[in-house]
């Protein structure tokens, strides 16, 4: 019987605190639609599609890949992404360059973002600083799954 | 014939009151638990994109229900597996019926209790009805012929049963203070003072028997604290074969069910549309003032009165729903028998010798 009372107790507390909640929530509800601005808002809700939050400096987004300055890519084709892709997402085929310096380029460089887990670890693997995830592009959603496979040319832009 | 008339009118009236608040309760049960956990809760559904904190969502989702494939599998009992759902919304939707709403008023010479069905067993009319309602829950487990289902609908006439005895054994000091089971007169009787200033409501006559009833009715809703029919992290409950519109009705039935449990809760223990120090002429408080008020605002005053008490039980309800986690099986079983049970019987013990007194 004691214990029961303690648990009573208890019970008290924890809808004592809900109910803090609601209320401290509603004030700051109703106060901020009658168009008084409070530091505090009443919901930590970020409403998505029209407020955006900030990325942060080091997130990783959609992939790019980096150009020369003569507009070629910087990819050499070395294959390192490929190696390291944990999901085995990105499919090469590299072609000779002329150019003695550079010596190999990517004919077909795709990234199938169906698989990709968007570890960033081919920005880490590349030794030319050429594939980088820094695009702030996050909502990638298509409606078919080819729209979602991404080559040379929508990775160049 | 003019009698049939205002009776329909009334029940119409009624039906109309308890489906609305019904819809508009899942929005609010939506939107409270949202604010209760720093969240803003459903908001997006618009006409023509005009979206007020949401208010159109009970009708997204009553149509989204509708135009769901009523799916029945073939292993289930095709007639008994529809019946079920109907059969429990029916027995919570008929309960409204004993229901007081307010006062009775008098228009051309005839007077109209706000009431449907104002028999002398109210009361136990209401209960009967509750615990009806089981019915629904067994027959869709069975009907079902899916083990959880049937395991969830166990459940759920076992907790019932267990719980029907502590609510009904709440009750009679109650109906032992006011010598009644005619749900108007109950509420008649908290209209009385107690030592000239104070309401006799229910719930300081009966403070004990108040909280024994609320833990019952509780466990009656079949909502989180003692969800054990529903479980919806082990077995889904007794409407894991449902869909559609009829899994909708039971949705509904729990709902009305808040209703319900807040509208008894009102009438047995709050005063029910009294309003402290409202009589028929108007105010009159105990320090000696009066405020004479007409007959159709004393009556508007009672209906707010009631309606205000029920959003505040159904708002109690849907805080503690969003509070505590579930009971074990087992400590439900104690909750039930050991305490509840035991402690309803001292409170009529305890009642009887303060009346003979
Ligand atoms: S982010 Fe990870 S998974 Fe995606 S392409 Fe790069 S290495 Fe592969
Ligand atoms: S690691 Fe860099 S240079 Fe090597 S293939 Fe990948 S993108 Fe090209």
């Amino acid at each position: 019987m004691l214990k029961a009372l303690g648990y009573f107790i208890e019970l008290l507390k924890g809808t004592g605190i809900t109910a803090r909640h609601f209320v401290v929530n509603m004030w700051f509800h109703t106060v901020n639609l009658v168009g008084i601005k409070t530091k505090r808002k009443g919901a930590v809700t970020i409403q998505y599609p029209e407020q955006k939050k900030e990325l942060a400096a080091r997130h990783r987004s959609l992939h790019r890949l980096m150009k020369r300055e003569d507009g070629k890519p910087r990819c050499v084709a070395c294959m390192l992404c490929a190696t390291v892709c944990p999901a085995e997402c990105i499919y090469i085929e590299a072609a000779e360059d002329p150019d003695l310096e550079i010596q190999k380029y990517p004919s077909i460089f795709v990234i199938d973002l169906k698989r990709c887990c968007f570890c960033g670890f081919c920005v880490e693997a590349c030794p030319e600083d050429a594939i980088r995830m820094d695009t702030a592009k996050i909502d990638l959603a298509q409606t078919t799954p080819e729209d979602l496979v991404f080559g040379l040319d929508k990775l160049l832009k | 014939m003019t009698d049939i008339g205002i009776l329909l009118i009334k029940i119409v009236l009624a039906l109309v009151w308890f489906l609305v608040l019904t819809l508009y309760l899942t929005w609010a049960e939506r939107k409270e638990s949202a604010v209760i956990q720093d969240r803003i809760g459903a908001n997006r559904a618009s006409i023509f994109g005009i979206r007020i904190l949401g208010l159109f969502q009970p009708f997204a989702d009553a149509i989204k229900m509708i135009f769901k494939e009523d799916f029945v599998p073939v292993f289930s009992r095709k007639f008994l597996h529809t019946l079920a759902p109907f059969l429990s919304f029916f027995f919570v939707a008929i309960t409204i019926a004993a229901i007081p709403f307010g006062d009775d008023i008098r228009i051309a010479g005839k007077t109209i209790s706000l009431q449907i069905f104002d028999a002398n067993i109210g009361l136990l009319f209401v209960l009967a009805m509750l615990s009806l309602g089981i019915y629904g829950i067994i027959l869709s487990g069975w009907a079902s012929n899916n083990r959880f289902a049937l395991l969830g609908s166990i459940r759920g006439a076992a907790q019932l049963i267990s719980y029907e005895v502590a609510l009904g054994l709440s009750l009679v000091g109650l109906i032992m203070v006011y010598p009644s089971l005619r749900l108007s007169e109950i509420v008649r009787a908290q209209g009385s003072l107690l030592l000239g200033f104070f309401p006799a409501w229910g719930v300081f006559l009966q403070p004990l028997g108040f909280i024994i009833f609320l833990f019952a009715a509780l466990a009656e809703t079949k909502r989180v604290p003692f969800d054990l029919p529903e479980g919806e992290s082990e077995i889904i409950g007794f409407f894991a074969e449902y869909g559609g519109l009829k899994w909708g009705l039971f949705m509904m039935t729990d709902f009305m069910e808040i209703i319900i449990v807040s509208a008894l809760l009102t009438t047995l223990f709050f005063g029910g549309w009294q309003v402290p120090w409202l009589s028929t002429a108007g105010f009159e408080f105990p320090w000696g003032w009066k405020w004479h008020l007409g007959p159709w605002l004393v009556t508007a005053l009672e209906v707010a009165a009631f309606n205000i008490k029920v959003f505040i039980f159904c708002w109690l309800q849907i805080l503690i729903r969003w509070t505590y986690p579930r009971l074990r099986y087992d400590q439900l079983m104690d909750l039930g028998w050991k305490l509840l049970v035991p402690l309803s019987l001292l409170n009529i013990l305890g009642t009887a010798i303060v009346m003979s007194l």
